[in-house]
């Protein structure tokens, strides 16, 4: 277990120095960012200057190195458009996204599990070709057109909910729906399969013989043994969200890190792009971490093995 | 299940879905035609030019609603474009993305999974390693880095496709290469003075195919989706080529005038998508039933 561990931590912070690294490499790959800073008119001399003060004349290893130190210490330069620090924009917009991904996460459990448990419990029924149907159209529903969809049902045509911005509370409901959608397609195909298998194992028929009422068989056996893959699919649930949460903010225009990138891309202002890919993918890289330590504590397979 | 044998009970159900799944599903497989044809006859189907409209035609409504303009069936955009022609041309899109990316995915990820599986020991620790490092970075992030430094490009969608699914081909023809490796043709074609290339790519490479085919046509859906996505944030294909995801994002601020501008290429895009996850669901029972997941 514990080899596993520190194998685990090291290729985690390996992934990380990948990103860092792509990070800095693209960049400076854009070409020279003096030519973008300096203006026209500016001499030899100060360009060298200006070269020189950003160390920007130093051999690659030893920028990547100012880069990664002042990056771990949150310094990833000044915003071109706001002219603040990149950080603080962060720090001012991280909140609505957590907001936002919290609402898909419940959404996702309270409507998943319960639907895949009772589509297998209740298999070839009305309810399991509903469920089975919804979790098809799901995968192929495009998140931004569903997003779309909702505003043009629920806020042109019904006019009942808010379709742009933060502030009330029910402006966080078609942005939270259009998140959790795909992710609830995926994870209630998951519960049923799952569900499947331990329905029609031995322990299963024993508490059902045993005469244990129906409600106990199906949650207490059945479920906790169903849950373990499930497990596995919070880091993938993790994923589309992350990635889902980027498109969601566009749509609804939710002042989270998602719409700020995208805006950053727009006015090519590396320094917001630069920090909010590397703060999510550390978010990223350290949620699979997570979970796939839960799992190796949960599996016992794994933990034994090595 | 309480009278008769349980084999007597299920065999009939098996046996008439296994009848089921001789042919593919009808509806997904003319959705798919219907896309193909289109895509390849675009410049004479589309009544008019893809990227190029008419300002006095400006958001004209599809035919069955008021303000529709004859000769847009599917009426056009803020510029006057014509729907129909952009999305008979966008098809090209999709299905052009799904082509290239997927056959360099395959190609790429293939290979490192059989050199992975063949050779063992540290080429296969440090090619796992890499599989893992590459699923563990968040693809869509490095899409849009991407497109920071390089204008969006068809380029940069691929490159995307290819970081995202190569780590799956990569384990799948890994797992494959490690079962076939055991298996006696190849310990004779050994014998018979073959060199770990020429029984790389004679005789297990061929042995990979299905499995590996399946897994293409699963990831079609997955991949058309993904580049609308991308061309939907404007880190994909770049505007005014008319990929769907470029016209759901032109509709974005129509929304409450000009529905259609983009909820049309969002249909497009989800009949295909279901279509093509349907069609794929049919290849991997009819080839590999084995590669069945959740």
């Amino acid at each position: 277990m514990q080899r596993y561990l520190v194998g685990r931590l090291l290729q985690s912070l390996v992934s990380m120095f990948v990103v860092s690294l792509v990070v800095f490499a693209l960049v400076r790959l854009s070409g020279d960012p003096i030519q973008i800073m300096a203006s026209p008119e500016s001499s030899q001399a100060d360009i060298a200057a200006m070269r020189a003060y950003l160390g920007l004349d130093r051999p690659w290893p030893i920028q990547y190195w100012t880069f990664i130190s002042r990056a771990v210490q949150g310094d990833f330069g000044k915003s071109v458009r706001f002219r603040r620090p990149a950080m603080e924009l962060i720090a001012e917009r991280y909140g609505a996204t957590l907001e936002l991904g919290g609402l898909a996460v419940l959404i996702v459990i309270a409507v998943a599990l319960p639907v895949g448990v009772y589509a297998a419990v209740r298999r070839g029924t009305a309810l399991d070709y509903t469920a089975r149907a919804f979790a098809a159209l799901g995968q192929a529903v495009p998140p931004f057109w569903l997003g779309l969809l909702l505003v043009l049902v629920f806020g042109v045509l019904l006019h009942l909910l808010p379709t742009s911005g933060r502030g009330t509370p029910l402006h966080v409901i078609l942005p939270g729906i259009t998140l959790g959608w795909f992710a609830v397609a995926g994870l209630m195909r998951l519960t049923r399969s799952a569900m499947l298998d331990t329905l029609g194992s031995e322990y299963v028929k024993l508490a059902r013989i045993k005469g244990l009422p129906e409600r106990t068989v199906i949650w207490k056996h059945a479920f906790k043994n169903a849950a373990l893959p499930v497990v596995t699919f919070a880091a993938l649930l993790f994923v589309a969200l992350l990635n889902g949460s980027i498109i969601v903010e566009t749509v609804f225009g939710w002042p989270g890190l998602g719409l700020l990138v995208i805006e950053a891309v727009d006015s090519r202002d590396y320094p917001i792009v630069q920090a909010v890919v590397m703060c999510l993918s550390a978010m990223y890289i350290g949620v699979n971490l997570l979970v796939d330590v839960l799992y190796a504590y949960l599996n016992p397979k794994i933990r034994y093995s090595s | 299940m309480s009278t008769g044998s349980p084999a007597a009970l299920v065999e009939p159900a098996v046996a008439a879905r296994r009848r089921d799944r001789r042919w593919p599903p009808r509806l997904p497989l003319a959705v798919v035609v219907v896309l193909l044809l289109g895509a390849a006859f675009a410049p004479w189907l589309a009544p008019r030019s893809p990227v190029e409209g008419s300002l006095g035609e400006r958001l004209a409504a599809p035919m069955w609603m008021d303000g529709s303009r004859p000769g847009h069936p599917l009426g056009t955009d803020r510029h006057g474009r014509d729907t129909l022609s952009r999305l008979l041309y966008g098809a090209r899109i999709s299905i052009a993305v799904s082509v290239v990316g997927i056959t360099l995915t395959g190609t790429f990820g293939v290979f490192v999974g059989l050199l992975a599986g063949f050779l063992g020991g540290w080429v296969d620790t440090l090619l796992m390693r890499l599989v893992d490092i590459s699923l563990s970075l968040p693809g869509i992030l490095i899409a849009v880095l991407l497109s920071v430094v390089f204008e969006p490009s068809f380029t940069n969608v691929i490159i995307v496709v290819v970081f995202l699914l190569w780590p799956s081909y990569a384990r799948l023809a890994r797992g494959e290469t490690l079962g076939i490796k055991q298996q006696d043709f190849v310990a004779l074609a050994r014998v018979a003075g073959c060199g770990s290339a020429t029984i790389m790519v004679r005789h297990v490479l061929p042995n990979l195919a299905p499995s590996i085919l399946v897994l293409a046509t699963l990831h079609v859906g997955y991949v058309i989706v993904l580049e609308a996505a991308l061309s939907f944030l404007g880190v994909g294909i770049p505007p005014p080529t008319p990929s769907w995801g470029v016209m759901v994002a032109d509709g974005r601020g129509l929304i409450e005038q000009a529905w259609w501008v983009s909820i049309l290429p969002g249909i497009a895009i989800l009949v295909t998508v279901l279509s093509l996850n349907i069609l794929g669901d049919w290849v991997r029972d009819r080839l590999d039933p084995k590669l069945r997941q959740v």
